[in-house]
């Protein structure tokens, strides 16, 4: 069993860090393997999906935020390629 | 499998896991007299607390409403409630009120009787006893889960409580619902960026624009004082441990809610008014939460906390569960529970949810929780008159 990671629903296209994982490492999610293309510190996430640019990224199979750009699969996500879609839409801010 | 529990019947056909005594007064100024007197009795418990008097409107109503609450909880076999007498928050309404339980309630005031501090406390002891005697007499029956509350908090919470100890208590929380019991997220605060995602949970439309109007009126009152509650979500430490926007902080609060339909929103204190998962008013200091979900009639408190927290509840046994590896070693003893076998590995968060069922049942069946052995009691009354809570109401 890998403890590297956690994804929290099926549902959804993020897993979170248990541990920092470097970039370059091989996980495999469902029997798929691919490489983690950034470092990925404990507590942060990565892509298990390619997530087009204006599509919800899902933890706890939830809307979390938008995707700004492509994101592909083993990709970091965080505040450089994802913002709130509670502030941008259901705010308007 | 044989899910069910033991406990006390209580007159009104509430079921209590504990049968104490509660010793309340009805005002601050007879803190120490009800303490003294539940010093000196077995499985009694004083509610100390710093009101009942200079209080009017809604803020008496609230705080009325918590000692209603509290002296009705099934916990509580019978009750003695001591005033001063000279108090607006009258010892014998109090009294009145908590009687709609049919469990023995008596009150007295101290200015009523000759001989000062020693001999109320003598009188309280007196009156006491003859509970302690009869309640003892009381025997336990086997109990289904239809008559459970449960009280969902976390408190010292850190970025690994969102994704372990929380999403397993709200599989506890699911489950406790689906054998028809009830269910009660309070700490409103820590809603906000996931409203649209709980009113996706709603019952129905009714029960959507409260969650709505509750949240977006508090946004609103917050903006009125200049506060920018939103411009700093996520804080700058949340960003650094990974948390991303607001919606994803938010969601690894409420996933101790479980995915269960919300059935509304009740006032701080107040009791559900049927089976289901309910929200609560209330503004996420954990004291203040944990009296108001014991007020609300739960009979034990699920906690989860990251960094640490030894507090208890005089009224409802809290079990703590823990995510993090180094506060489960540092702080052994204030944890029940301990989660960090999630992110070490060794337990997914759905058997990790299994070990809290079954430390929750054994709880139930009489188990001390390690706030319980430690004797910690901790009691806060919210006073949502406090600005900028003054023009909150769920209704």
């Amino acid at each position: 069993m890998s403890v590297k990671y956690i994804v929290m629903d099926i549902k959804d296209n993020c897993a979170t860090a248990l541990e920092d994982i470097e970039e370059g490492e091989e996980v495999d999610y469902n029997g798929i393997k691919f490489k983690i293309n950034q470092p990925i510190p404990l507590g942060h996430k990565f892509a298990i999906n390619d997530i087009k640019q204006e599509k919800f990224i899902k933890k706890y199979g939830q809307r979390i935020g938008i995707a700004t750009e492509n994101i592909k699969l083993g990709d970091w996500i965080h505040t450089h390629n994802i913002i709130s879609y509670y502030l941008k839409e259901v705010l308007n801010q | 499998m044989n899910e069910e529990f033991m406990g006390y019947e209580r007159p009104n056909g509430n079921v209590g896991i504990r049968n104490k005594i509660a010793i309340i007064p009805s005002v601050i100024c007879v803190n120490h007299i009800a303490e003294q007197i539940a010093n000196k009795l077995d499985d009694a418990v004083a509610i100390k607390h710093p009101l009942g008097c200079g209080q009017f409107g809604p803020d008496y109503n609230n705080t009325f409403r918590t000692l209603v609450g509290l002296g009705s909880n099934p916990n509580v076999y019978g009750v003695v409630i001591v005033g001063l007498g000279c108090e607006n928050l009258k010892s014998r309404i109090l009294a009145k009120n908590i009687k709609r339980t049919k469990k023995p309630v008596e009150s007295f005031d101290v200015q009523d009787i000759k001989g000062g501090s020693t001999a109320a406390i003598e009188h309280g002891l007196k009156i006491g006893n003859q509970m302690r005697g009869e309640a003892n007499e009381l025997k336990k029956e086997s109990f289904d889960f239809s008559n459970l509350i449960l009280g969902l908090e976390c408190g010292g919470s850190d970025s690994i409580s969102g994704i372990s100890a929380n999403p397993a208590v709200g599989i506890v929380s699911d489950r406790v619902v689906e054998l028809g019991g009830t269910s009660i997220l309070p700490e409103f605060t820590e809603w906000i960026g996931t409203e649209h995602l709980l009113i996706e949970r709603a019952i129905n439309e009714n029960v959507a624009q409260k969650i709505h109007n509750t949240i977006t009126g508090f946004i609103e009152n917050l903006k009125g004082l200049g506060i920018d509650f939103l411009g700093v979500q996520p804080t700058p430490g949340n960003i650094e441990g990974g948390l991303s926007t607001i919606e994803e902080k938010s969601l690894g609060n409420i996933a101790k809610s479980g995915k269960s339909p919300i059935q509304g929103i009740l006032d701080y204190s107040e009791p559900p008014k049927t089976k289901g998962l309910w929200l609560m008013l209330e503004p996420g200091l954990d004291i203040e939460s944990m009296t108001g979900l014991a007020a609300a009639g739960a009979q034990v408190i699920l906690m989860t906390t990251g960094r640490g927290s030894p507090c208890g509840n005089p009224i409802a046994p809290v079990i703590k569960l823990c995510g993090n590896p180094k506060t489960c070693n540092w702080m052994a003893e204030n944890i029940d529970v301990d989660a960090s076998r999630i992110i070490k590995g060794e337990k997914t968060i759905e058997e990790l949810a299994e070990i809290l069922w079954l430390k929750m049942r054994k709880t139930l069946n009489g188990q001390q929780t390690q706030a319980e052995k430690l004797g910690f009691d901790d009691l806060a009354i919210w006073r949502n008159t406090a600005a900028p809570f003054q023009y909150m109401h769920c209704k």
